[in-house]
């Protein structure tokens, strides 16, 4: 893997954009903006998955993220057992009304195969259940909202450590996957490409208005981390040692006693928050690598070759006996599960979850730009998209704010076109993200790093 | 009196509004669904368009305002109509001309340019938010109402009052004259057949002397009307913020699919249909149940078959059921 030339392009671009942000900004923002760029690798990879690898177009990547963002909730955070003596059985009990309704259309789908009438009398067990789910679920979601509605009102979650809930992210987007594939798989590209859209906007309308679940538009805050506090570090013998033993010639240099240790004090302030993202990003690192090894694992495997002829010609792959539809099904539920499992990352290292945020210009096609970018079909694209598009994503503003500077150099501060400018700076970045999309996709068609197929 | 009221009820909390929102979408749906059939790619740049539209239309409405020009009881921004659609028409052939031409000389496959359009949709983004920024913007002047529902209790004595907009009307009126127009355009004349024949079988109308340039040219300025046009009254009717026209694209396209893609009457009938189930779906009948039934037996519930949060996920769903029974739309599409 390390001599292969595309991963040292990745890693290298990666290490100078970080180094350049560090040198020239500061190292809080040149973390800040790596653990996103690894959490946007991630989420790219699982695009890269299912468009790279099988030809699948997924364009309900905001909706997969959010789902690993709930799954943070429901598993860190901790219960409130008011809301659950007041409204859980209540819960539990359309819950079960749910799965009856599932198990009935799964039986009725296989049991009377062929009969004329069987979808519309599944459309109409479907419609009749959402009122009737209504009015069971009805009493106990008012009853559980109005539970101290300022600070819970919601169920809470399982008080895991959150790691867990990467995983259990990943899990429920499967499982999500499968009902999304089963449903719009067999549909057309562009067909399959707007019904996934929709989909996820479903997905965002349920987690932003289901208050008993999420919190919704209230957000939840404070969630737990896998890395330590700041304010635990700080105070904390070894991470003050560790400080100042780092700091030893900048602090002999001062020789008063107060001043010392209220620079040590400073010091120790700053270097708390560059230590938690520093713990963040090696974490965030050692999924992109443990991810990045199975998925190039999987790509030069049978299977990987298999997802390639599948994508490359359908039809000649259905000759050769390949069951395109389980395959595709499967790939589409891997995919959504790294995005899954990204998604929850992301909201682990924010820190709270606001469905409100979740806007499909920002969580889909940003996303699709990265894979797009960076090269379609290449687990190293897929990470320097992840890179190059998020690092642009961010500073662009600034660089903008710098061109618009020089242009107006010779106008009035209180100029109109000027401030006018200067106050839309923030929008300069879809413009960069437009036009790089537009750029490469005339001039490098198939990426920044197009796919290698190794013959053996 | 009982049966007159739930009457007016109906017709001024769901039909007058459908009505208004169905015109709307389908006007857009017509532009996405004849992209679709001449073009023959999904053009996620449209909702952005509607927007770019709107906003010159805004712009021009205020350089009219700010030299006085008003155009009586009408809105100002009918008036600055013409020069919106020019330069809507100005884009869209640019965009044509740059990016699009390359890849249908290519012969590239739809998903690439469901791609490209992407990256056109973040570029109109993108100067739509620098040049009038990302707030709602209430751009309607002129008379507010043809009727208000407290005129309309006087006049009738009934319970229910019955609200109408001018904007309303204006809507109901702009989007007959512009459907009927099209439809008269590609059913009658010449150039509307032989566009039509170039959807249906490109290479036979080559063969029988289309020329391929003119037809593209003129979807993309019917397309441009039909974007600034629907994009305005929805502008008058609500109110102008580039994220919900971004949104809007999605029923847009539920539209399109549920009337069968590629097929302008279809789109047109399938915007009445997502605008009529998520206002019909949403709304709470208790009021319209209290004037019907007898004494005694009101109900107490809401009679809401689903909240209005869910307003958008109706269209979704109405799409997904549809792709799920009839792929091709209610009405077949592929056919302009």
């Amino acid at each position: 893997m390390i001599k292969n030339s595309d991963f040292k392009i990745c890693f290298s671009v990666m290490t100078v954009l970080t180094i350049l942000v560090g040198l020239f900004q500061s190292w809080g923002i040149a973390l800040s903006m790596l653990n996103l760029c690894l959490i946007s690798a991630v989420m790219a990879m699982g695009v890269n998955i299912q468009w790279g690898f099988a030809g699948l177009i997924n364009f309900g990547v905001m909706g997969f993220l959010a789902i690993g963002g709930l799954a943070t909730v429901l598993i860190s955070v901790p219960p409130v057992p008011e809301a659950w003596s007041a409204g859980g059985i209540g819960i539990l009990i359309s819950g079960l009304f749910l799965l009856a309704v599932v198990f009935s259309v799964l039986i009725i789908n296989k049991r009377i195969p062929n009969h004329k009438y069987k979808n519309y009398f599944i459309f109409v067990i479907i419609i009749l259940s959402i009122p009737l789910l209504k009015f069971i679920a009805g009493p106990s979601i008012s009853k559980i909202e109005s539970i101290n509605a300022a600070t819970s009102g919601f169920l809470g979650g399982a008080n895991l450590p959150i790691i867990f809930s990467w995983f259990v992210g990943a899990i429920l987007c499967a499982l999500v996957a499968f009902v999304v594939g089963k449903v719009c798989l067999g549909l057309r590209s562009d067909y399959l490409a707007i019904s996934t859209l929709l989909v996820s906007g479903i997905i965002i309308t349920i987690v932003k208005h289901e208050e008993w679940l999420s919190r919704g538009v209230k957000n939840v805050i404070g969630l737990k981390r896998p890395v330590p506090y700041e304010v635990d570090l700080q105070n904390s013998e070894w991470f003050i040692k560790l400080v100042e033993f780092l700091n030893s010639s900048k602090l002999s240099n001062v020789l008063d006693f107060d001043e010392k240790t209220s620079l040590l004090n400073e010091l120790v302030i700053s270097s708390s928050g560059v230590f938690v993202k520093l713990c963040f990003s090696l974490i965030f690192l050692a999924v992109v690598l443990i991810i990045l090894y199975f998925s190039e694992k999987a790509l030069n495997s049978p299977w990987g070759r298999m997802m390639r002829a599948i994508r490359d010609n359908e039809e000649a792959a259905k000759a050769m006996g390949k069951n395109v539809v389980k395959q595709h099904l499967f790939i589409f539920m891997l995919g959504s599960a790294i995005i899954g499992f990204a998604g929850a990352m992301l909201v682990t290292y924010d820190g709270l979850f606001t469905p409100s945020s979740y806007q499909p210009l920002r969580y889909t096609f940003l996303i699709w730009v990265m894979v797009l970018l960076g090269g379609t079909g290449n687990n190293y694209g897929a990470i320097l998209g992840g890179f190059v598009v998020w690092f642009i994503w961010i500073q662009s503003a600034p660089f903008a704010l710098l061109v618009i500077n020089i242009f107006t150099n010779h106008l009035d501060e209180t100029n109109y076109i000027k401030e006018h400018l200067v106050n839309s700076v923030p929008y300069f970045r879809y413009l960069m993200m437009g036009l790089g999309l537009l750029l490469v996709m005339r001039y490098r068609p198939k990426g920044l790093l197009p796919e290698k197929i190794i013959k053996n | 009196m009982d049966f007159l009221n739930s009457i007016i009820l109906l017709t001024n909390f769901i039909i007058v509004p459908g009505i208004t929102y169905g015109s709307q979408l389908a006007l857009g749906a017509i532009g996405v669904t004849l992209i679709y059939g001449v073009l023959r790619f999904a053009n996620f740049a449209y909702g952005d368009l509607m927007a770019f539209g709107t906003m010159i239309v805004i712009l021009v409405t205020w350089f009219l305002q700010s030299k006085g020009i008003t155009f009586g009881l009408l809105p100002t921004a009918l008036l600055a109509l013409p020069v919106g659609i020019l330069l809507t028409i100005a884009v869209s052939l640019f965009f044509d001309k740059t990016v699009f031409e390359y890849y249908r000389n290519k012969k590239s496959d739809p998903v690439t340019f469901i791609v490209v359009s992407l990256g056109i949709m973040f570029v109109l983004n993108a100067v739509v938010r620098i040049i009038i920024g990302p707030n709602d913007i209430n751009f309607m002047d002129g008379h507010k109402f043809i009727m208000k529902a407290r005129e309309f209790k006087k006049m009738t004595g009934l319970n229910e009052g019955l609200a109408l907009k001018s904007t309303q009307v204006i809507t109901l009126i702009t989007t007959i004259i512009t459907c009927s127009i099209l439809f008269y355009f590609l059913n009658k004349t010449k150039t509307g057949k032989s566009m039509r024949a170039y959807s249906n079988n490109e290479d036979l109308a080559l063969l029988s002397g289309i020329d391929p340039k003119k037809i593209v040219l003129l979807t993309w300025i019917i397309v441009s009307i039909l974007a600034t046009v629907a994009g305005t009254l929805y502008g008058l009717d609500k109110s102008f913020k580039p994220f919900t026209y971004f949104n809007n694209l999605l029923p847009i396209f539920a539209a399109t699919i549920v009337g069968g893609i590629g097929n302008p009457l279809g789109a047109f009938y399938g915007g009445f249909l997502i605008a009529f189930s998520e206002i019909g779906l949403t709304y709470a009948y208790k009021k319209f149940f209290k004037y019907i039934m007898p004494e005694g037996l009101e109900p107490s519930t809401l009679i809401q078959f689903i909240s209005t949060d869910y307003k958008f996920a109706i269209s979704f769903a109405i799409l997904i059921v549809v792709l799920i029974f009839r792929p091709n739309g209610i009405f077949k599409g592929k056919v302009i």
